[in-house]
This record gives structure tokens, sequence and C-alpha cells, in this order.
């Protein structure tokens, strides 16, 4: 069975009582949720003014993401289509209105008026034909048209995702361009498998300077894997048992791990995203020997 | 739902040209404290649609807006920006629902939150 709920049942079936209520007592879950929603408004890149905003959560669920959007001080309309998450969200008292909605229908909102929107883990779902009116192209298509015209011009859309494969990717973000946002895909921490998260950021109007796509965290060019020509390959020597025929190369390091070693693994390690002690003089130093 | 979210939603029927405003039918009103922020008084103030949201506030039983749309100067005095806040954002529609105004489809509100869901036909 997969792990993948969209997989398992459509939204408003799957996240029943049972499983609303186990999304938001998990506190694995929460501090997850509030991570990407963290991070989600951070791409959103609202103007630091001090003037609380106007946001859309879609997929708002039983109200996670809206709690940081809270905390930010910011005003929130949550979207969601599983009436038990919803009541969740009730319970957890949330200071966000709530509406009982399919965002593949399209949003019924006024043009023009919300100055941003997040989702966390939800557009996916709409990949999806759960029911037989479902047609998956044309759901993508109403949602972001929809989403298009509500937002003010020069608003963000930041949609965290988890896109199944390649051309479910492509998919989400060829309709969105053909709504007409700009931008493109963040990939956080790409080469660890995973802490690795994506967010497709979108702006409403034409591509320009301030629509450039925002750097994505753990991805510093030159960290890992370029720089393997110098350091530690100093006490290489090729050892030639047979005479005619060179063997591989054979490492002979009696050192053990060289100084450049393990700052080329810390470096790995730090593009992961894992938290790794900073370095210093006596980084990868011989501890003294005591007797 | 908040008078806030209401000025925002419209109906989404498939073939209704203008969906807004939702008329309000109103069976319990709660008021929940919320803080007050001048701020995003003034930024949501051109935004909102005024006589819409002077209409829902009557019928949910708060008539202290003005019905035509207010000069902006308002926005300095403090009195205005309170009752504006008190009908925006403290009003909750907990049981009721939302009218589609052409084609007449009801929208129940219950527990504060409306079901925007449509039925196949209406997509």
């Amino acid at each position: 069975m997969s792990s993948r709920p969209e997989l398992q049942a459509p939204p408003e079936i799957f996240y029943d009582d049972v499983e609303a209520r186990k999304y938001t007592s998990s506190s694995r879950i929460v501090g997850i949720q509030a991570e990407l929603s963290e991070r989600a408004l951070e791409l959103l890149a609202l103007p630091d003014d001090g003037i609380p905003r106007l946001l859309l959560d879609i997929g708002c669920g039983s109200g996670l993401s809206g709690e940081t959007i809270s905390e930010n001080g910011h005003q929130w309309i949550g979207l969601d289509i599983s009436r038990s998450m919803l009541d969740v969200a009730l319970e957890r008292e949330t200071d966000g209105d709530l509406i009982l909605g399919d965002m593949g229908q399209g949003l019924g909102l006024r043009p023009g008026l919300i100055d941003g929107a997040i989702s966390i883990s939800a557009v996916q779902w709409l990949c999806n034909a759960d029911k037989s009116c479902h047609e998956p192209r044309l759901r993508l298509k109403a949602f972001f048209g929809s989403l298009y015209r509500c937002l003010g011009r020069g608003a963000r859309a930041v949609f965290q995702l988890y896109p199944e494969n390649n051309a479910q990717r492509e998919l989400i973000l060829s309709f969105a361009m053909r709504a007409g946002f700009a931008g493109g895909v963040v990939i956080d921490y790409p080469h660890s498998s995973k802490k690795r998260k994506e967010y497709l950021v979108l702006t409403c109007g034409p591509p320009s300077l301030s629509t450039a796509t925002p750097r994505a965290k753990g991805e510093d060019g030159s960290s890992c894997s370029d720089d393997e020509s110098s350091g530690d390959e100093e006490n290489q020597t090729v050892c030639i048992s047979d005479r005619h025929r060179p063997r591989k190369k054979q490492k002979l390091t009696k050192k053990g791990k060289t100084r450049a070693w393990v700052l080329k693994k810390k470096e790995k390690m730090r593009s992961k995203g894992n938290v790794v002690p900073p370095d210093s003089k006596y980084t990868a130093r011989k501890r003294k020997a005591h007797f | 739902m908040r008078l806030l979210t209401h000025n925002m939603l419209s109906s989404n029927i498939k073939g209704v040209i203008n969906g807004f405003p939702l008329r309000i039918e109103a069976e319990r009103v709660v008021e929940k404290q919320v803080d007050f922020n001048p701020d995003f008084l003034k930024n949501m103030f051109s935004k909102i649609d005024w006589k819409a949201l002077a209409d829902a506030s009557k019928i949910m039983g708060y008539p202290e807006l003005p019905d035509e749309l207010p000069d902006s100067s308002l926005l300095d005095s403090d009195e205005f920006l309170h009752k504006f806040h008190h009908a925006l954002l403290e009003l909750h529609l907990e049981e009721g629902a939302l009218v589609c105004p052409e084609t007449g489809r009801r929208f129940p509100v219950n527990k504060g939150i409306p079901n925007m869901l449509l039925h196949e036909d209406e997509v």
C-alpha cells in the first residue's frame, strides 16, 4: 500500500474524524506543518511594514498553517474540503475564517483583493480524479484561473507540494503558467531525501526582476561534489603489484581522515540541512595521546 | 464567518455573471472580541465593497455603519474605525445561510463555516 494519502481516498473521505484528529494530535506533523508554513510565509515575501495582510490558506485543514499566519500578525481565510478537518480547526479556535469548499471547483472570491496565498501539501490532490465528473486538467485550470483573478497585482502564492513524479510537477507548473502566473519551483535541501521540500512560488503578473524565484536553502553552488580535485588526494600512491597490469588506484592513507576530508564531509552534511558544528582550528585535529 | 469573508465571497456557480454580494440569512449571530488594528482597517478600506458590508451588518443586527461609501478622511476618526472594526471582524455569522443573488441557491452556514461545495451540475 502506498504511503501517499492521495492514492488512498478522496480528501473529504480520507480526512475523516479519526484521521483529522490523528493529524492534529501528532506533534511531529504539527512541527513539520509549522516549519513548512513558516518557510512558505518567508517565500511569500510580504512587505515588511507591519501592516497585517489578508492571506488565503488553501487546504487549511485543521488550521495548523493558519496559526503561523496569525502568529505573524496577518488575517487569513482558510479553505478546505474536509468538514472533519475544519471541525478540528473550530475546536482549536483558530483566528481565521473557514470555508468548506473544493479548490478544484474554483475559488469563489471577488477579484484582486487577496494579498497572498499559501498552501501546504494540498495542490497535488488536484491531480487525482476522485469522482467520475473530475477531470484533473479542468480542475487545475479552474483553480489557478480563479486564484489568479482573486489575487492582487504583484501578489504571490506559495504552494508547498509533494509531486508524485516529474510529470505531475510539470503538469501543475504548466497550468499555473497558463493561468498567467510567473515563477517556478524552489527546492530546499535538494541533496537530502528527508529534508527536501518543494515550493511552487508564483507571482501574479508578467515576469520581472521582482518576480525572480527566491533562492532555496542548502544549495550553495560550490558546496559539495564539485571540489573533488583539491585536497585529500595528496597522499595517494599508485600501488603496482603486477608489473604488466596497473591495478586500480588504491588509497594508502595511513594518517586516517585528513582535515580536508572532514571539511568536505561537514559541508556535505550542511547541504543536507543537518546541524553541523562550525569549522574552527580544532576541526579534525588529533587528540593528545594520554597515558 | 466574519463579514470580511462575506465581503470577499461570491457565488461560483457556472453561468452566474454577478454572484456578489451573497444575501445573508442570519439565524444566529455571535460577537467575538478581536484586537483592534487601525493599519489593517485602513488597508482593507479601499478593498471593501462598502454597500455589501453596510447591508450585511444591518442584517446581522448592527445598523451603525453609513449607507453610502464614507469619505476616506473619516479613517482618521477613531469612532468610525471602531465601528468599522466591529462590523468587519467581530460579527460572526454562526448559523444561517448565504444565498446566491442570481440563482437563489442556498449555501448553508454551520458552526460558522459556509459550505460552498458545488454540485456536479453547477461546476
